[in-house]
């Protein structure tokens, strides 16, 4: 890598990848990958298991370090392959604390309140001072509607919960991009709805995001372009109602059979 | 019938004293020093780079697979005429029991921070966190409580390890209290009674830690 090219264009997508690649030794997850995202914009990513649509996400804030090809992300862009150097520690956690990421087992810190879980990240890494992080943290919050849930542990918070707190945790950095991870597969199904209508917030407010999941309704409403990966490759790519409702390739009619694709989204009990 | 006398104990109370501060004070400083060699092998053995990690697994394995006593002759009778490094008993005994217990430490701590699933470590990244700011905000925290229990117990044994330096003439617990069994033709109350010093200390310690354990489980 690494040229941090700061003079992209201003009309330029958010997210541009090109000809990413990425083995897990002779396996080889991600076979030239291209995509973007236009600013504002909402991808889904869908595929079965296996397909590479996870290591991708996880490519695009370089928690996984590709083989080759380039990602950018708002103006820093990162090239890999031969020739190029490994970005360093602190270039890496600099890009990282831009885009925000929601994990599919929430990964919230266990030793702290639902609070200093969200103030974590503007406190170490942004050097904010407490009480701006503090009132930061309870908007934030506020936002995902659980106020009242500051000063509790994770480990009593319902799944839903948690993930809630996982995005305010995320947001709380003011990230340009949001990327989710299958935020909603390792909740019991009553608790979807109300992480997927927080997700929706976001999505309306205008954040960035790219969305690996297995909620096919759900990519169809909130999703503007949808991506059906399987093998480490794009099979199909448009709008996401397109893609959906009219599936052009028969590896994407097979792989939509097993869903329900329209319908109402789970019913979204966001309390507060 | 063997006939016990204690009380044959009271003239030598001042020696047994004695020991016991020279005991006390080297467990402390073998503790505190193996704890300071031991983050250093438990880093050394989860660094980035090959070489550190094996010099780290090196030192560990040495002291770990062979036995303390033989350490602490090797220290005081070896290094002087292998090295040229004259030191003397006490100085030598603490450098091998904190080299001892720091490797056993070491592989506590290892196992400690690895025992954190790497989720963890992935959403201080995803933060924004440099990997040593994740260690110390994430990791470290959890890691630190599951540590203690092994921690404690390494601890106990140092303690009682200590009771090898009067190999070296260290004037510690034992030594003195050889000295009172010589003297008194007593060694059975001697002993009886060094027994019951270390685990006059040793117990209220490890219920303290029990509570503090506990306390520490307030979240989870």
């Amino acid at each position: 890598m690494s040229e941090t090219s700061r003079n992209a264009s201003k009309n330029a997508s958010k997210i541009e990848i090109r000809g990413l690649r990425k083995s897990f030794g002779s396996n080889e997850v991600l076979k030239t990958i291209s995509l973007d995202v236009a600013k504002g914009g909402v991808v889904a990513l869908i595929g079965p298991s296996g397909s590479g649509k996870s290591t991708l996400l996880r490519c695009i804030n370089l928690l996984v370090t590709p083989d080759g090809g380039s990602v950018r992300v708002g103006d820093t862009r990162f090239a890999f392959g031969a020739g190029t150097k490994l970005p360093d520690l602190k270039t890496l956690a600099k890009f990282r604390a831009t885009t925000g990421m929601v994990f599919q087992h929430f990964n919230l810190f266990p030793h702290m309140t639902a609070l200093q879980n969200v103030m974590e990240g503007p406190v170490t890494v942004r050097r904010m001072a407490k009480t701006d992080a503090e009132t930061l943290a309870r908007a934030q919050l506020a936002k995902v509607g659980l106020a009242e849930k500051a000063d509790q542990y994770p480990a009593t918070l319902s799944g839903g919960q948690k993930q809630r707190v996982a995005i305010a945790r995320a947001l709380a950095m003011e990230p340009d991009v949001m990327l989710f991870d299958e935020a909603t597969s390792a909740l019991d199904p009553e608790l979807v709805g109300e992480v997927l209508a927080v997700m929706q917030r976001l999505a309306s407010e205008g954040m960035t995001m790219v969305i690996v999941t297995h909620e096919i309704a759900f990519a169809r409403e909130v999703a503007d372009r949808l991506i059906f990966m399987r093998d480490g490759v794009v099979v199909e790519e448009g709008p996401a109602r397109q893609v959906i409702d009219n599936p052009q390739k028969a590896a994407t009619r097979a792989f939509l059979s097993h869903f329900h694709r329209t319908g109402a989204l789970p019913p979204a009990t966001t309390a507060s | 019938m063997y006939q016990w006398d204690f009380g044959i104990l009271w003239s030598y109370r001042w020696l047994f004293l004695n020991g016991l501060g020279v005991t006390v004070g080297f467990t402390v400083v073998i503790v505190v020093l193996g704890l300071v060699f031991g983050l250093f092998g438990a880093f050394g053995t989860l660094s980035r780079f090959r070489a550190v990690r094996l010099v780290a697994l090196t030192f560990i394995e040495a002291f770990r697979c062979t036995p303390i006593l033989v350490q602490l002759i090797w220290f005081y009778y070896a290094l002087p005429i292998l090295a040229g490094v004259e030191m003397t008993p006490i100085t030598a005994s603490a450098l091998a029991l904190s080299l001892y217990g720091g490797s056993f430490y070491s592989e506590i701590i290892r196992g400690g921070i690895v025992s954190i699933d790497s989720g963890q470590s992935e959403a201080g990244a995803a933060l924004g966190m440099t990997p040593i700011q994740a260690m110390r905000r994430i990791v470290l925290p959890q890691a630190i409580k599951r540590m203690i229990p092994a921690l404690t117990n390494q601890s106990i044994i140092q303690f009682k390890n200590t009771s090898l330096v009067s190999v070296l003439a260290v004037p510690d617990l034992v030594y003195q209290s050889q000295v009172a069994a010589h003297d008194s033709y007593r060694p059975l109350e001697t002993y009886t009674a060094v027994a019951v010093a270390y685990a006059a200390i040793l117990i209220p310690l490890t219920i303290l830690v029990r509570r503090g354990e506990k306390r520490l489980a307030v979240g989870e």
